[in-house]
């Protein structure tokens, strides 16, 4: 373009803009319908936020890296991927018509719209038979990245001596069967305890508790790790390799839970999905806040690790709640949740290798982001078939449904999963050899280092088929690093 | 008095380490080495293509003793640095001249000796 062109472009162009919404009309005789519009907006809101969900994997896969040696980074990377990508697909086959299918009330699985075939509503929990529309596609796709973060949080407590092969065979379990069983139960609304609806808005339960029992399932089967424990039994610190990643790792989590929580609206009508983003980022604040002050308190330390996974354990619990609760009631959970999992880890600690505290940071504070909702959950916000917490004069009825839908979670949940464990055990075998184990899962499972540098020595690496140009004066002299010398 | 210099997997050292100190032997220093012998080379491989390392991590433990506790040194490297299969490493025992301990300036073998109250102090 010609700079003469170029400036009557520039100057024309406020000119374009002004015109442009005339032309929009000109396109189109029907009159924009405000109804349509809102739809419009509820989608792409949802749409939003599903992908904030999605890049939550990444702060799932760099929290383990970060909790794991470096010899075990690469293998966190291709389980993060292949786990990803196996929910995808099963979860478009048969685990969106399980969860959301419709089927008779009460049922423990839909009936309908597997392959993605039917449906057309995405303001109700369940699919309405009907063409699938863009509003099918928006619901399917938002439900599929809850499904992947449930299958996540699962493999957190089995770093560094599982086999890679157990992920397919679980994945496909967990994506067909586990989760959307639990999503069919409390999201679509088939378990009403006493007749009264579970409050799970986002999932503490479905979501987070649903992985940690599957981890508590796989952790139980698979055993410690090798010098977790000393030969008196007690445990032995196994330290992570990369703070600063798991930093970075609890920032993204965070920042993908305002995908997670707000999302769930499941529209954008009168931006209520503001009013959760600010009660899910009370309830991380404080959820940082409780573990900070209760590590310094109990530990007599600001472990780094605690902190993150207060962040952690106070955004899992007001994950069933945010929908819910009062902004006081989110720094309350949240707090609470944070010197809640502190005493988790270090009890878990004693008898499990847990090597990212999913038992604690999702189990532990799932069931207490569940069951606070039978405390907090105040009358307005509380819908039509369920009741306000106790606190807010509701009684203990909202509480005991809680309670009943985490006892049905965990019961379910781990015996599916105790026996798919068992299975492959027994068959394949979970853990690698001790061998493997101490070389690492870069290594034996994959063939390639996460840090060659670390494990190939730079002699090797440079080979013997030395190029004039590297064999020359300088490039010797440049490449005798202070370690040869 | 000797230096024992010992090869190990990176595995065994805790159990060597724990024992020596039961034994009143908490003085060795260790360094990551990597080194090659008849355990085979690992291939790694990286998109398509591949390097062989030859060269596996190993541990070096240094530990000057007494001659009278050569023996006891050498067998618990033995007893717990064992797996049987190629790549345990070697244990290496050599003359030393001469000591001095710094903090005092004392030399000789008495600088070497035993501390049977050991694991109590460090692990106390």
């Amino acid at each position: 373009m010609k700079p003469s062109t170029l400036r009557r472009a520039t100057a024309l162009s406020p000119l374009m803009l002004l015109l442009m919404p005339a032309m929009a009309f000109a396109q189109s005789d029907t009159p924009v319908n405000a109804a349509d519009v809102q739809t419009d907006l509820n989608w792409v809101w949802v749409m939003v936020a599903a992908m904030l969900v999605v890049w939550m994997q990444a702060g799932f896969a760099f929290l383990e890296i970060g909790f794991a040696r470096g010899k075990n980074v690469g293998t966190i990377v291709a389980k993060i991927l292949v786990n990803f990508s196996i929910c995808a697909v099963v979860w478009w086959a048969v685990g969106f018509a399980f969860a959301f299918g419709g089927g008779p009330a009460h049922s423990f699985w839909g009936d309908s719209g597997f392959f993605l075939t039917q449906g057309n509503t995405i303001n109700s929990t369940s699919l309405v038979p009907g063409e699938v529309n863009g509003g099918t596609y928006t619901f399917f796709f938002f439900q599929f990245a809850f499904a992947a973060v449930s299958l996540a949080i699962v493999w957190g407590s089995t770093l560094e001596r599982i086999k890679f092969i157990v992920y397919p065979i679980y994945a496909v379990v967990f994506s067909a069967i586990i989760y959307p069983f639990v999503a069919h139960a409390l999201f679509a609304g088939n378990l009403t305890p006493f007749g009264y609806g579970v409050q799970d808005f986002a999932g503490s339960s479905v979501v987070h508790l649903c992985g940690a029992v599957g981890a508590l399932a796989a952790v139980l089967v698979l055993g410690p790790r090798r010098g977790k424990f000393g030969p008196d039994g007690k445990p032995r610190a196994i330290p992570g390799h990369n703070m600063p990643l798991f930093g970075l790792a609890v920032l993204i989590l965070w920042l993908g839970w305002f995908g997670f929580n707000p999302g769930s609206t499941l529209n954008a009508v009168g931006s209520s999905f503001a009013q959760v983003a600010v009660v899910t980022n009370l309830a991380a604040g404080a959820g940082v806040l409780g573990a900070t002050l209760t590590v310094l308190l109990v530990l007599k330390t600001l472990d780094v690790g605690m902190i993150g996974n207060g962040a952690i354990a106070g955004l899992v619990a007001i994950t069933a709640p945010s929908g819910y609760v009062s902004p006081l009631g989110g720094v309350i959970i949240g707090f609470v949740a944070g010197v809640i999992v502190v005493f988790s880890v270090v009890l878990i600690e004693k008898k499990i290798d847990d090597p990212v505290g999913v038992l604690s940071a999702h189990g532990v504070a799932g069931i207490w982001g569940t069951l606070a909702c039978g405390l907090f959950t105040t009358k307005d916000l509380a819908l039509d078939n369920q009741k306000a917490g106790l606190f807010y004069g509701g009684g203990l009825t909202q509480l005991a449904v809680q309670a009943v839908a985490v006892l049905a979670v965990i019961a379910f949940v781990f015996i599916v999963s105790y026996i798919v464990f068992k299975l492959v055990d027994v068959t394949i075998g979970m853990r690698v050899s001790a061998e493997e184990e101490e070389a690492g899962l870069d290594i034996s499972e994959h063939g390639m280092y996460g840090y060659p540098e670390q494990f190939i020595p730079e002699a090797e690496l440079t080979g013997y088929n030395l190029s004039p140009v590297l064999t020359s004066a300088s490039a010797v002299a440049a490449s005798s690093s202070p370690q040869e010398a | 008095m000797k230096m024992i210099t010992a090869y190990i997997r990176h595995d065994a050292f805790e159990p060597i380490r724990a024992e020596l100190l039961e034994l009143g032997f908490p003085s060795m220093s260790i360094i990551d080495v990597k080194g090659s012998g008849r355990q085979k080379g690992v291939t790694e491989q990286y998109r398509g293509a591949s390097v062989t390392n030859y060269l596996r991590p190993k541990l070096k433990i240094e530990c000057a003793v007494a001659d009278g506790d050569v023996q006891a040194i050498v067998d618990t490297i033995l007893k717990h640095a064992r797996t049987g299969n190629v790549g345990d490493g070697k244990i290496f025992v050599s003359p030393v001249e001469q000591t001095y301990r710094i903090r005092t300036g004392e030399s000789g073998e008495e600088t070497l000796q035993a501390h049977p109250d050991a694991a109590e102090s460090v692990n106390g």
